[in-house]
């Protein structure tokens, strides 16, 4: 009896703190709520696309089986990017640019060796567009991820936030640029799945990395369209056991690897 | 005139690293901030609490300390502008400050912090003028309590920058916001005493006894605000086994970074001016106090150093599980030794800002007459 009536008295107190703590949770709350809705809207609106019979915007990814690449055929992938995009690299400077690069990897445990050659992932998600504080890297609709040269402010920010060492700052003044991958000394930059190449022949582009290794039906860098389930990729995808860097990180890269 | 030729040999230090590119710095693609960013983070989080003295007046109603807020809240923003500068100045393209001004991704936390900075030099500027002009007194109430809520914020964001970082072992961790905020607390409230025993002394009057006595517990009880989340920092980081790496590097085998830690972080930077802010022995020597806030700067230099150049040093662990080599330095400790290019970008970023504020004490009624050992 005596507890109902504490109850009674209490009534409007609690309820007061009940609408304050509710108020105080929104207040808080929303902010973050529409955060991820923000950082979420696109990529619904590209998984919605994909569930369609045929998926209206490509996602360009590559697979890559280690199993058939030797240590020569990484060195020619790192060869062809530098003729294709015009980067050179002196061996053991720290300052010097590197689009892709030759990896050694022993498994610590059982000591067996690989080796694969590592570039930019083009991450679904990629940190390095999210932290980018003037939109200059950004993740184009076909899920390429670039540095808009003009807009890069040169702050660096993007190489602190990249889980994968993708990027290089360019260091020193350059000379004999390409046409097809403008440079700038005090700019940021990157793979960019030769992007030139895929606006030019689509879905039967081939990156320079690729054609410098892929002989005849062997391809041991297989470009394709992962939102197309009938894609070679995608079919390569589904039935073979492939492994993507940091899977943990949830990034979603848009490189596998085949035989890690 | 000494602090203006500093920051006219930084400025064209600057220009020179701007000119050649960044390859005469130090700093390379393993170690992409380096010393330009210590110091523009050390006087960026110094420029927050610097505001101290005047949050107390203002917010917690400490009217004693109201003849010191204006000189707080100057020195606040000259620390600010120093800090920004130095920023601005080591970007690859430091000529398109425009574009960072017109073009904002509000995802960043970089955009983020632009606009937290500008947002409190003008916040700041107002409180200044509301303290200043008598007829507006009573609203410099609420322009304080804005003030401090912002610089809250502001600093979380400033320890957000590497906070955020998921990829990064030494980073990753919503600790440093708070752990950035105990530190602007404790290194601004240092550079401001500092400063304002060197203007009573060249002016020759004598500060009282009892300011001092309350700045000083106040201060050791910042240092041990950072001694608490520094040890806090690692702990966490060291019950996670994949983390052992990481912590062996800083508190035990880092080389450098290890000895700034050990020594210059939390021997000379902590432990020591904690012995001269409270040993009974030392309670009522300024030299005590000039000695601690001395220590506690250099610590802060050395704190920072640790968090963003050893932070980086450490390699990223893309392959778990695997040994790693590659020709871009996978798998390797980073290597970064500061060059005089960047020292002296970093000094005029310091001197500039201590330039600020001394025009402005000279030209404006910043510490007023009323106060025992005020300026006049």
């Amino acid at each position: 009896m005596a507890s109902e009536l504490d109850n009674i008295e209490l009534r409007p107190a609690r309820r007061r703190f009940m609408q304050g703590a509710a108020a105080l949770a929104t207040t808080l709350i929303a902010p973050g709520v529409l955060l991820y809705k923000t950082g979420h809207a696109q990529g619904e609106n590209e998984a919605n696309a994909g569930n369609k019979d045929r998926p209206a915007i490509p996602r360009w990814g590559l697979l890559i089986d280690t199993n058939a690449l030797s240590e020569a055929d990484v060195d020619a992938c790192v060869s062809a990017c530098q003729r294709e995009h015009g980067w050179s690299s002196d061996a053991g400077s720290p300052t010097d640019a590197q689009w892709i690069r030759k990896v050694h990897l022993t498994d610590k445990q059982s000591g067996q060796q690989t080796v694969l050659p590592m570039m930019c992932q083009h991450c679904a998600d990629p940190p390095c567009v999210d932290v980018c504080p003037t939109g200059a890297s950004f993740k184009r609709a076909d899920g390429i991820v670039l540095v808009n040269k003009h807009t890069c402010i040169g702050c660096r920010y993007c190489m602190m936030a990249c889980p994968y060492k993708a990027r290089s700052f360019i260091h020193e003044v350059l000379q004999d640029q390409l046409a097809v991958a403008p440079r700038g000394k005090g700019t940021v930059e990157s793979c960019t799945l030769c992007v030139h190449r895929i606006d030019r022949d689509g879905a039967n582009a081939v990156p320079a990395c690729a054609e410098a290794v892929n002989r005849g039906e062997r391809k041991a860098i297989l470009f394709g369209d992962l939102n197309d389930p009938d894609s070679e990729i995608s079919q390569r995808l589904q039935s073979h056991r492939t492994t993507r860097l940091r899977a943990d990180l949830g990034v979603d890269p848009g490189v596998s690897y085949q035989g890690l | 005139m000494l602090l203006a030729i500093l920051a006219a040999v930084g400025i064209g230090a600057a220009h020179h690293m701007d000119v050649e590119g960044h390859h005469i710095s130090g700093m390379n693609n393993q170690v992409v901030w380096g010393l330009p960013h210590v110091f523009a983070i050390f006087l960026i989080v110094a420029a927050s609490g610097a505001l101290n003295l005047a949050s107390i007046a203002s917010v917690f109603g400490k009217i004693e300390y109201k003849p010191l807020a204006r000189f707080s809240a100057v020195l606040s923003i000259a620390l600010l502008v120093g800090g920004l500068a130095v920023l601005l100045l080591d970007l690859g393209r430091p000529d398109r400050l425009i574009v960072a001004m017109t073009h904002y991704n509000f995802k960043s936390i970089f955009a983020w912090n632009i606009i937290l900075y500008s947002g409190f030099i003008v916040i700041a500027l107002a409180y200044l003028w509301l303290m200043m002009e008598r007829r507006f007194e009573r609203w410099s109430k609420p322009a304080g309590m804005f003030a401090f809520a912002w610089r809250l914020i502001l600093t979380t964001g400033t320890g957000s920058i590497f906070g955020f970082l998921v990829a990064r072992e030494a980073y990753d961790s919503a600790l440093l916001a708070p752990m950035f905020i105990v530190m602007s607390f404790s290194f601004g409230l240092a550079v401001f005493i500092l400063l304002l025993l060197a203007s009573f002394k060249l002016d020759q009057r004598e500060l009282d006894g009892i300011h001092l006595q309350r700045l000083r517990k106040l201060l050791g009880l910042f240092s041990i605000g950072i001694l608490y989340f520094v040890m806090l920092f690692h702990l966490t980081k060291l019950y996670g086994t994949q983390n052992h790496g990481f912590e062996r590097f800083i508190l035990l085998d880092g080389g450098v970074y290890t000895q700034l830690f050990w020594l210059f972080q939390i021997a000379l930077g902590t432990l020591l001016p904690l012995f001269l802010l409270y040993a009974p022995r030392w309670q009522n020597s300024p030299k005590s106090l000039v000695l601690a806030c001395l220590l506690i700067i250099q610590g802060g230099f050395a704190q920072l150093y640790v968090i963003i150049v050893g932070g980086q040093a450490f390699p990223l662990n893309i392959f778990p599980g695997y040994h790693v080599e590659s020709s871009f330095f996978d798998g390797v400790i980073g290597t970064y030794t500061p060059s005089l290019w960047e020292l002296l970008l970093g000094c005029a970023g310091l001197a500039g800002a201590l330039l600020i504020a001394l025009l402005v004490l000279r030209v404006l009624p910043i510490l007023p007459q009323s106060l025992p050992g005020a300026k006049d």
